[in-house]
């Protein structure tokens, strides 16, 4: 056995207690303890695909869902806004552009802070309180490894991918509306959508979903690592996380704004 | 063995070990007693590294837990198994599986894995309900499927965390007698904290007892039956303030 002179903080249920102090110091403490976890592929491996099907493809449906409605509600703005001033064939341009780079990924984002944040929270904090954390850490596994790393991942990796599948049903429930309620032709709708189009549009959806993944599902292992007093506490770090990982996307967004665009 | 040297440990204001010392002799079971929030699971806690002594130290077989590196508290964390108080089980697994998960970390073959795992499973009698979820089992079962996820890794130390709490009379008196087999019959050096005198007498080889997170008292069952230490007395005899 390796050891140290000095007396070791990390990887215990105590470190992420000590983890309350300021925001620099948190992040630099969590970044430490997650590169150190993720050099564990032995543990966290295994568990990737699972988690991947459990935060990605089990939130399709939601994602879904609200980027239909969005894709009408778009369009229908769009010729609110644009009849008598702009050519309507703007509408096309308009949904296409704002599903791909903003709404796509931002709302499908806030939905996915709900309902994967919530739940990875929720997961965690009920396992801090019953002692099966402190249960795998007497297993010989690190938490960060088993329970951390897998599920980041997973929705870095899937968030991406949902998002895609919402933007493109976004669309499509715009051009549908077109047609059938704006006196649109598919012709006219195709051409707004193509004039403005960029690939760029695309990637930069897909990259912001990409760390909006990682930022929600993150916040939901860290509050919920940090529950304690009981039902009370897993429920508080909970509503924690959600807020959280909305602020998160709030503030990522405007980040990749600057930086990307 | 196990060595408690003048730990210290404090949550905010709260004292609960203010220079506590004790040595766990091995082959032995000692039972620590204690006042409820007298700081006994803590106490445990410091054993395994979930838990860093303020000042002191903890050292399990010459290593001091709390300057090990990530590595090294892995490899002695092997070599102990937990029993908690209400069992933390993993919920979202089998019984078996939650067995599984600690040997698979000791990067053994499949078939060293079922064979520990029927093992274990049939030393506390829970051999028929390997497939079966935790929250299908009573409390009794729970403790006993945590007992053989502690006992499946062949540790060298068991520690016992209120082992009998919560548990009606009789299950409390099977689950003594399956820690008295356990130590027996595995040889491994128990260190039970409870509050339970029947156990305790039971169970232990030693009995030590924390009292405002010191060690107010240590020796054999006999002698701590004949102490005249009050504080002990008030204990054993569970005579109010």
């Amino acid at each position: 056995m390796t050891a140290t002179s000095e007396p070791r903080a990390a990887n215990s249920a105590e470190v992420r207690i000590a983890d309350r102090g300021s925001p620099i110091s948190v992040i630099g403490s969590t970044t430490r303890r997650i590169m150190r976890a993720l050099g564990e592929r032995d543990v966290w491996v295994p568990l990737l695909l699972p988690q991947m099907r459990k935060l990605g493809v089990d939130s399709i449906p939601i994602a879904l869902f609200i980027a239909t409605f969005t894709g009408i509600v778009l369009a229908l703005l769009a010729s609110y806004i644009f009849t008598g001033t702009v050519p309507v064939y703007f509408v096309g341009a308009l949904v296409g552009k704002t599903i791909m780079m903003e709404l796509g990924p931002v709302l499908t984002g806030m939905a996915l802070a709900g309902r994967v944040g919530a739940s990875i929270a929720a997961e965690l904090g009920t396992m801090k309180v019953t002692e099966q954390v402190d249960a795998l850490e007497t297993l010989a596994y690190n938490p960060d490894s088993y329970l951390v790393v897998p599920r980041v991942l997973a929705a870095t990796l899937m968030f991406p991918v949902i998002t895609a599948f919402a933007i493109a049903l976004g669309v499509i429930a715009g051009w549908i509306t077109a047609i059938n309620l704006l006196d649109l032709t598919t012709l006219e709708f195709t051409k707004g959508l193509r004039a403005f189009y960029e690939f760029k549009d695309v990637w930069f959806g897909l990259v912001k979903a990409a760390s909006f993944g990682g930022a929600v599902a993150l916040m939901g292992c860290l509050r919920g690592l940090r529950a304690g007093g009981g039902a009370e506490g897993v429920g508080r770090e909970t509503t924690r996380a959600v807020v959280l990982g909305c602020e998160a996307i709030l503030l990522l967004d405007a980040f990749w704004a600057v930086v990307l665009l | 063995m196990i060595r408690f040297v003048d730990v210290h440990k404090r949550f905010g204001d709260r004292v609960v070990l203010d220079g506590f010392s004790l040595d766990i002799p091995d082959g032995q079971t000692t039972v620590l007693l204690g006042a409820s929030g007298a700081g006994k699971s803590v106490t445990l806690k410091h054993v395994v590294g979930l838990i860093t002594p303020d000042a002191g130290y903890v050292e399990v077989d010459g290593h001091r837990v709390d300057t090990l590196e990530p590595a090294g508290l892995a490899a002695l964390r092997r070599t102990i198994g937990y029993v908690f108080q209400f069992a933390a089980l993993f919920d979202s697994m089998t019984i078996a599986d939650n067995l599984r998960l600690g040997l698979v970390r000791q990067s053994l073959g499949e078939d060293e894995i079922a064979h520990r795992v029927q093992e274990a499973l049939a030393h506390v009698g829970l051999s028929d309900a390997a497939e079966r979820f935790p929250a299908e089992l009573s409390g009794g079962m729970r403790k006993r499927a945590g007992i053989a996820r502690a006992i499946a890794l062949r540790p060298r130390y068991i520690l016992w965390d209120e082992p009998t709490t919560g548990l009606d009379p009789v299950t409390a008196a099977t689950m003594d007698r399956l820690m008295r087999r356990t130590a027996e019959e595995l040889g491994v050096t128990s260190v039970v904290v409870t509050h339970d005198m029947r156990s305790a007498f039971t169970v232990g080889d030693r009995i030590a007892m924390l009292h405002h997170g010191t060690l107010r008292t240590v020796g054999t069952v006999a002698e701590i039956q004949a102490t005249t230490d009050p504080v002990v007395r008030q204990f054993i005899e569970g005579l109010p303030e």
